[in-house]
């Protein structure tokens, strides 16, 4: 398929020139302006909509069909809540407008909705108060981060160290090293888990806190988390919730119940926002009572009239990480969901995410290595060990399964699992869907025995054949200039 | 329940294959004193009463006046094709596409978009987007201190105010030395930064139009910056570069900028989109995704994720960056704006901002005792006019009348409580811009 640039034809356009509707005209300074026009592709408003019909259908969607991709929870996205978010009151607002004189009562309504986002998800994970600004997941982290860093130096605690363990995703330690900290990984243990011993030993007066996804990324709740928060505790540090994983625990189990002192959500995940194709997302930090000083400004606060307003100068806080409110229309899809959930819905959520897990990971038990023989919650992990013996590795079985009409798994991660394949199924599929995949995925590991070399061509339904990723990494070819 | 597939049969039958008596016993390995006792949240909601609830507090926000705010953020129109090829579900409910030969639409329209911020920056290579135009000052910062090796950095006060309280919380607690030049007049003061340029500086970074409103040519800057191994960082508005020279053209090393303005809804401050250039020979410094081109076994065109080893989920806590989920679809949403309109198109918008806005330059002036804060300087569609009252009364009196009259100063500049920011855009009408100099009439 062309590039949009190879399009292009002279003198074309969509948007005809519109007659200005003042008599005036710029003249700036010749040395100021560029010498010839940018080079964007001269098009008809149909050649455009067709060039992104046609990418589209290069593409694929939770809206097109299962996508199991572990760790990212892609739940179905509903759409009463895009319409929400494109209402004229929300969608026009300028965001400087509640910083102008009198401005406050000009946005009450979005302020409503971010005070009522705040309160809903302190109820949801335990927690004394919610920043909104974070404006993803790891930038939910960050935020975090510096908010260990701000905690301890106001107590004139010397930490230098965050731990995080072997099994954790990336952003976990990225997020620990640019706020500032040296980062100590600990290694798992046999039952998948954090090896305790080997955290206990990592406990000293150096340690800023411990950076924990719960369930972990191999989907499996520690039953030891209140002792392992115990003892961070006691050397002063910090207990960090990673939050990619929750939608395993709501209504069931709060971060702030068993001992987390920071959580970050990923409303993208959890609250059933779209994942945009990599964004836009929102990261949403929480923290318990003693931390609450320290949330970046700005701070949405209620006054005893019951009207709204921003709070920009809290002494101890850490100040501006995001321009504004963070991602209001993200923040705003999602108030829309957990207004529809409500209490029941979100229960039913973590009971129906957590019984696909379990039903897909007992369905393939027997045909795929299990690395940890535990129940799982929201997510299993599997390996293709057994499979990779015949030369078919857990890549070779993700393209494999994109032939079969599904997305694949999130594959080689976590990174503690040889030949990883970690499968999400989320809530929002039914028994039908998994049973297809699940068939499919028995039917893969019987071609693996039986015709292992069949697995180098897949896929075969897909625009393009299988990528040699090393190549454009060693020549990269990275725009059409 | 509202998004659940499951019947209570199906459930019956699926626990039966795990072997579990009840869905209780999925959570068996939460111990019991750790187990909530049911969330003290409402009942759920129709979509039909979540729908009234929500329009019902839009209504609490006002939208029908005319605005004349900017400061980073800018009212364009945007036309409904951008609204229905960005609501293609086959883009918005994907994610990052790790497995590329499923996702060549979304790889495809990043490294489209990418092609798009180069030939509009002139830079020869951008990544696929990072949160907003602050957070890409910051990671450019982050940059530049990798690439030099270096801990100073120069920030000219004439960049957004915004912008560099977001620098300043974040390299608090990381050793960096983090210099404030004044301008003079509303531009970067070249005296000023080369006094502070020296061997331990990273980078200068200056933003044009200043957050002021002043067109600068940073061409010196950039030549002052190399003359010390420092990098120039320029951060740009986007619509502007339809008629601006260019970061390229100037020098820069990195650009970035805020992207909201290509598209995107005012939505209370987001989600907006970062935008990131560089020189090709920094690449592999540079923070975020980026989609390469490769030929698949057919020798037709593909698109993967490159590079991948500057990132988290490779490098961990040596990545160049932490992000991860950044701004795709807004990214997508820019692009589809920057097809739409085209290379005259983005010209011919560029050129109405400018001409409306020297109309209302001219006409606000007209109004007795308001003047220019920095004449002599160039502009492009916005300018700082100082009153002879102070700002916030003005403009708490013109909100009554429906007008937003621009942006107080004396928020971030406490010497100029009579100074106004004022933005136009396209939107702007002459009858809104008399309305605008009428009331100033009235008032002052």
């Amino acid at each position: 398929m062309k590039l949009i640039f190879e399009k292009s034809v002279p003198g074309r356009r969509a948007v005809p020139r519109v007659a200005s509707r003042v008599k005036t005209s710029a003249h700036i300074k010749p040395a100021l302006l560029r010498e010839r026009p940018a080079e964007l592709p001269e098009l008809s408003e149909l050649d455009v909509v067709r060039h992104f019909t046609e990418l589209s259908r290069r593409n694929y969607g939770v809206d097109t069909g299962f996508y199991p991709l572990g760790s990212c929870t892609m739940k179905y996205n509903p759409k009463a809540a895009e319409r929400v978010a494109r209402l004229p009151g929300f969608a026009d607002l300028h965001p400087l407008l509640p910083q102008l004189p009198g401005g406050e009562t000009l946005v009450q309504g979005a302020l409503a909705v971010l005070h009522g986002m705040d309160h809903l998800l302190r109820e949801i994970c335990g927690m004394a108060a919610f920043t909104m600004q974070p404006l993803a997941g790891a930038h939910g982290e960050l935020t975090g981060a510096m908010i260990v860093a701000a905690y301890h130096k106001h107590k004139g605690n010397r930490k230098t160290t965050l731990l995080i363990p072997d099994s954790a995703h990336g952003t976990n330690p990225a997020s620990a090293a640019i706020a500032g900290y040296q980062v100590k990984s600990i290694p798992s243990g046999a039952d998948g888990g954090i090896d305790f011993d080997q955290l206990a030993a990592a406990l000293n007066p150096e340690v800023a806190g411990l950076m924990l996804t719960c369930p972990n990324t191999l989907g499996l709740f520690n039953p030891r988390i209140k002792e392992i928060a115990d003892r961070v505790h006691d050397v002063d540090g910090l207990m960090y919730y990673d939050g990619a994983n929750l939608n395993a625990l709501l209504g069931r189990c709060r971060p702030g119940d068993i001992g987390f002192d920071i959580v970050h959500l990923n409303l993208h995940k959890t609250f059933a926002t779209p994942h945009g194709g990599g964004g836009p997302g929102a990261g949403p930090v929480g923290v318990v009572e003693k931390l609450v000083p320290f949330l970046p400004v700005s701070i949405v606060r209620e006054r005893p009239d019951g009207s709204f307003y921003l709070d920009y100068d809290p002494p101890k806080s850490i100040g501006y990480i995001a321009p504004f409110y963070g991602n209001f229309a993200v923040i705003l899809r999602a108030y829309a969901y957990i207004l529809m959930l409500g209490r029941e819905g979100l229960l039913r959520v973590s009971e129906n995410a957590v019984l696909n897990a379990n039903y897909v990971l007992a369905r393939l038990a027997p045909y795929f290595d299990v690395p940890v023989d535990r129940p799982c919650m929201h997510e299993c992990v599997l390996s293709a060990s057994r499979q990779a013996e015949k030369g078919v590795r857990a890549m070779d079985i993700a393209k494999a399964i994109i032939d079969r009409g599904f997305h694949p798994p999130t594959v080689y991660f976590p990174l503690t699992v040889a030949e990883a394949m970690m499968i999400e199924p989320t809530e929002t599929e039914s028994k039908e869907t998994l049973d297809a995949f699940i068939a499919a995925l028995i039917d893969l590991a019987r071609l693996a025995d039986e015709d292992p070399d069949s697995f180098a061509r897949c896929p075969t339904k897909a625009p393009v054949t299988r990528l040699d990723e090393v190549a454009a990494a060693r020549k990269p070819d990275l725009a059409s200039l | 329940m509202p998004f659940i597939a499951n019947t209570d049969a199906q459930q019956r039958e699926m626990l039966e294959a795990i072997g579990l008596a009840s869905v209780d016993d999925l959570f068996r390995d939460i111990p019991p004193a750790l187990r909530g006792k049911g969330l003290k949240l409402p009942d759920g909601l129709g979509e039909m009463e979540m729908q009234a609830r929500l329009a019902a507090l839009a209504d609490h926000n006002a939208t029908g006046l005319v605005s004349f705010l900017g400061g980073g953020i800018y009212d364009h129109f945007i036309p409904a094709a951008i609204e229905a090829i960005v609501s293609r579900s086959e883009f918005s409910t994907s994610y990052t596409p790790y497995q590329p030969e499923i996702s060549q639409g979304n790889l495809q329209a990043i490294f489209e978009f990418q092609s798009a911020i180069c030939r509009l920056t002139e830079m020869e290579v951008a990544n696929a987007s990072l949160y907003d135009g602050g957070t890409a000052v910051y990671e450019a910062i982050m940059m530049a201190l990798r690439v030099t090796g270096r801990n100073r950095v120069i920030v000219d006060e004439s960049v957004s105010p915004i912008y560099r309280t977001m620098i300043r919380s974040y390299t608090r607690n990381l050793g960096i030395e983090l210099v404030e030049t004044l301008p003079t007049r509303g531009l970067p003061d070249r005296e000023a930064i080369r006094e502070q340029l020296n061997e331990q500086t990273a980078a200068v970074v200056v933003q044009n139009p200043t957050f002021f409103g002043c067109i600068d040519d940073a061409s010196d800057i950039g030549a002052m910056a190399h003359d010390c191994g420092a990098l120039l960082i320029a951060s740009v508005y986007p619509v502007s570069l339809g008629l601006l020279k260019t970061p390229g053209a100037m020098g820069a090393d990195i650009a970035t900028g805020e992207g909201q303005s290509l598209g995107l809804p005012l939505s209370f401050g987001g989600p907006y989109l970062g935008f990131m250039a560089c020189r090709k020979a920094l690449v592999r410094k540079m923070p975020g995704r980026i989609a390469g081109r490769v030929p698949d076994a057919q020798d037709r065109q593909g698109f993967v994720l490159t590079l991948q080893a500057r990132e988290q989920h490779i490098r961990r806590e040596k990545a160049t960056s932490n992000i991860c989920t950044n701004q795709a679809l807004c990214a997508l949403t820019s692009l589809a704006y920057l097809s739409l309109l085209g290379k005259q198109g983005l010209r011919d918008l560029a050129q109405t901002c400018a001409d409306t806005a020297s109309y209302a330059l001219e006409r606000l002036l007209e109004v007795p005792g308001v003047t220019l804060r920095f004449p002599g300087r160039w502009f492009f569609n916005e300018f700082v006019l100082d009153l002879p009252l102070p700002a916030d009364k003005v403009i708490r009196k013109l909100l009554q009348r429906g007008v937003a009259a621009g942006f107080p100063l004396v928020r971030y500049w406490p010497e100029m409580d009579r100074s106004l920011l004022i933005a136009v855009t396209e939107k702007r009408t002459k009858r809104e811009i008399d309305l605008l100099a009428l009331l100033l009439e009235a008032i002052l």
